[in-house]
């Protein structure tokens, strides 16, 4: 395995396992509240739709020139992880408020509480909010499953990456009962926002006819340096601004 | 057309997020990048380049907005 195609599983397991903690909050919350039947069965039609679009858009993907689809791709993950890394650094900073899952997860709690209860059938509002959650969470990603994977020619490994990360998170909840508030969000999510804009970098360059110094080595240069300057702008933000958010609730 | 707007507007959300010019600034980078590759000029560090300033500049934005709100 090439040191490219164990960043490519890194960065899909880690972006994964931070979307996959967000939706799995949700869904307890939903399950505590009204019942696991509806919230299971929301889960399991979010998952089916999430499969439609990776059948959709995968193969696709593989009729596009491989150039056109390094420079959509590369735009498409700089975009993506330029806005993960904004929020990271700006919570990290102390602008914005740390995503807390304990407290999403009671006001889940209490939203399920105070809608209404229908005797009978499927309860829709457990399922239309585990089938949201799913969806919208796992949206993400699915792109970049399918924009990884397409571009490296690891479209299986890949999803083995976002299989691994639903296996830990599945298995954490099913452990604990409790929403994951354990887990180091923001540290993932910088970690995941500079991986996501260093193949941004590299691929959307690539695509636009640059040949890098080093080929795939420039990589190397890349990642590192995109951690650096983010984890400057953190300690100049930390040092230059007064203002300190707490806690945040809802989802991304 | 209610559906339709919300449809485009969930898009615009979820691929172009809170700033705007993060997107925008992504795309002048890399037709940049191309005109100067097809011209023969070395340009790879274009891209690199340009991210770090636009991550600042979107970060620094929200920095001094903060500043200034709580300066009132």
């Amino acid at each position: 395995m090439t040191a490219n195609a164990v960043l490519l599983f890194v960065a899909v397991f880690l972006a994964s396992t931070v979307e996959m903690v967000e939706a799995a909050t949700i869904v307890v919350a939903v399950g505590v509240t009204r019942g696991w039947r509806s919230a299971l069965i929301g889960v399991g039609a979010g998952l089916l739709a999430l499969a439609v679009v990776v059948a959709a858009l995968g193969p696709a993907l593989t009729a596009i020139p491989l150039n056109a689809l390094r420079l959509a791709v590369g735009g498409l993950l700089l975009v993506f992880g330029l806005g993960w890394l904004r929020k990271a650094i700006l919570r990290a900073a102390g602008l914005k408020a740390l995503h807390n899952e304990t407290e999403m997860f009671r006001e889940q709690r209490e939203l399920a509480r105070e809608a209404r209860v229908v005797a009978g059938g499927l309860d829709t509002y457990g399922f239309t909010v585990s089938f949201k959650g799913v969806l919208l969470e796992g949206l993400e990603v699915v792109f970049i499953v399918i924009t990884f994977g397409s571009n490296q020619g690891g479209i299986l490994l890949a999803s083995l990456g976002a299989v691994a990360a639903a296996v830990l998170v599945l298995g954490a909840v099913l452990v604990l009962r409790a929403p994951l508030s354990r887990v180091p969000e923001n540290t993932l999510k910088f970690v995941v926002g500079s991986l996501l804009t260093s193949f941004g970098t590299f691929w959307g360059a690539e695509g636009a006819g640059v040949s890098w110094p080093g080929s795939d080595v420039a990589l190397a240069v890349i990642i590192p340096t995109t951690l650096l300057i983010s984890a400057l702008m953190v300690a100049v933000l930390r040092r230059t601004t007064p203002v300190r958010a707490t806690t945040r609730v809802g989802v991304a | 057309m209610r559906y339709i707007r919300s449809f485009a507007l969930f898009w615009w959300d979820f691929i172009v997020g809170d700033d705007y010019r993060v997107a925008l600034s992504v795309v002048v980078l890399l037709s940049a990048t191309a005109v100067l590759s097809h011209n023969g000029v070395a340009a790879w560090w274009l891209v690199p380049a340009g991210v770090a300033v636009t991550l600042a500049v979107s970060v620094f934005s929200v920095a001094r907005r903060s500043g200034q709100r709580s300066s009132r």
